[in-house]
């Protein structure tokens, strides 16, 4: 058996050099400070990921992308099939908690500044997995086709198209057309299922190669205190990231089993938005500055300064590494204030958002 | 073998008209795969709804007054309402803030968007709320049993 297995090992050795990776797995260290709780939170949303790929697989082979069978293949699989109701709660639920898990991960490398040279692609193809994921969870919520579903992607797909000029033709190719239809429908399929898991992919492994080439970032406070403590990642960390993933585990499947991803009415394109309607909770942010921002504001309408508003946002997050290039001597403020008034607002919003009266 | 033959300058005049042609040709086959491609993700005009003038199939004797409906105007959602005084009005039930489909409120007597909390009084004119616009407006004809909305002209 020992003889075996070391054949097999030396075979593979051999031909994919077993040895050097073994070397790099043990070179990597884990610094070990007061903040190392937040390294945990990039492994727990690439876990989050990896489950959302298992049971999204799993989803495809019950799911019907067509504007009449996909709300009655949900309602077939949440019924009829065995643990259905189970494997769509999951990736329900594993969606949001991805999602959540990729902001605290954003927050906490944005406000222990881990973005500084030479770690600006790192940033940069991190920003890139923030829109790919966020853009899963749009194109995703449409696929049940229910009035939610149907709701939100009117108004999402109608935000880039109040643009001027390329507006309309954004929204048009958004939609496959004019209005949200069964086009809409196979065509955020296809996103959903297709086009993001390839870019997801290519944009996931130059983040973690990234990862893996600078090391973990150390916070500039604890490096100006002095000699670093440090764990090996194999296996010291990584045993620790399994507690970590576990409990996610035991949380996610106590959230699906105990409050079901719901279904909610089919899709009709003839009935008024249900009152009380509302998006994700990653979107409640948005949904809200929108919902408050009057039609006219200094003769701009008010939801185009909205939109142009997220966008200048955006930017900025994107390009906080060229921004705050001092880091040496005098480091600029402007990174945690901008994080944490983003952060406070985005909290302040939300909270309105689910506690303000929605037909005042 | 050929550079034996060849000057230095006729050597690279060769080399930079290959460097030419290859580098236009790569280019003419990335443009004749991306053009079909991006001319392939905008979806074909499809014929627009032509409608002008809809007769629905609802009686005005039915609809209460201080009340709305959602009707078929073409390809769109519209909305009919009888005001409390019974007047009927109908309007595009396409909100003019995000495109969502608006609703008749009796508590309130407005037409209201549940999305953003857009109101709109029974002229369709946008009075609260993000929506910058009023709601487009049709012409109301009931003629014996039958409502006929038509777009004004």
């Amino acid at each position: 058996m020992e003889r075996a297995r070391e054949r097999l090992w030396r075979w593979l050795d051999e031909r994919i050099g077993l040895e050097d990776l073994a070397r790099l797995a043990k070179k990597k260290e884990v610094p070990v400070h007061r903040h190392t709780v937040w390294y945990y939170f990039g492994g727990m949303t690439l876990f989050l990921f990896a489950i959302q790929v298992v049971t999204g697989i799993l989803l495809l082979l019950y799911y019907r992308p067509s504007a009449n069978e996909a709300f009655e293949s949900i309602q077939f699989l949440m019924t009829e099939v065995e643990f259905g109701w189970l494997v769509r709660s999951i990736h329900a639920w594993s969606a949001n908690l991805m999602v959540f898990s990729m902001f605290i991960h954003l927050f906490s490398t944005l406000l222990l500044r881990a973005y500084r040279a030479p770690r600006e692609i790192t940033w940069l193809s991190g920003s890139g997995l923030l829109g790919l994921t966020l853009a899963f969870g749009f194109t995703g919520y449409l696929l049940p086709w229910n009035e939610l579903a149907f709701f939100a992607t009117r108004v999402g797909t109608e935000i880039p198209g109040v643009l001027p000029l390329v507006g309309p033709f954004l929204r048009r190719l958004l939609r496959g057309g004019d209005d949200v239809t069964g086009a809409t429908l196979t065509r955020f399929y296809g996103i959903h299922v297709a086009v993001l898991p390839a870019l997801t992919t290519v944009v996931l492994a130059v983040h973690l190669f990234m990862v893996q080439k600078h090391g973990m970032s150390s916070p500039p406070g604890v490096e100006r205190e002095g000699p670093k403590r440090s764990m090996p990642f194999f296996p010291n960390f990584l045993l620790r990231d399994l507690v970590g993933w576990l409990s996610a585990l035991a949380v996610l499947a106590a959230l699906a089993a105990y409050f079901p991803a719901e279904l909610g009415k089919k899709a009709d394109p003839f009935q008024p938005a249900p009152a009380g309607i509302k998006p994700e909770w990653y979107f409640m942010a948005m949904f809200q500055t929108l919902k408050l921002l009057p039609g006219h504001i200094l003769g701009i309408e008010g939801e185009l300064l909205g939109v142009l508003g997220f966008g200048v946002v955006g930017l900025l997050l994107i390009a906080l590494p060229f921004l705050d290039t001092r880091a040496g001597e005098r480091p600029s403020r402007f990174p945690a204030v901008f994080g944490i008034t983003l952060l406070v607002y985005m909290v302040v919003l939300t909270f309105l958002g689910y506690t303000m009266s929605p037909t005042k | 073998m050929a550079n034996d033959v060849l000057s230095p300058g006729e050597n690279r005049a060769r080399r930079d008209f290959l460097n030419w042609f290859l580098g236009t040709a790569a280019g003419a086959f990335a443009a004749s795969v991306l053009y079909p491609v991006s001319r392939y993700l905008v979806p074909p005009k499809v014929e627009e709804s032509t409608a002008h003038t809809v007769t629905l199939s609802i009686k005005p004797q039915e609809l209460k007054p201080n009340s709305g409906q959602i009707f078929r105007f073409g390809s769109q959602p519209a909305i009919l309402v009888k005001t409390p005084a019974g007047e009927l009005k109908a309007f595009s039930a396409v909100c003019t803030h995000l495109a969502c489909i608006v609703q008749y409120r009796s508590d309130i007597s407005h037409i209201w968007c549940a999305c953003h909390n857009g109101h709109f009084d029974l002229n369709g004119k946008n009075i609260e709320g993000p929506p910058p616009k009023p709601l487009e407006e049709y012409a109301v004809n009931a003629k014996g049993d039958q409502i006929v909305v038509s777009k004004r002209s």
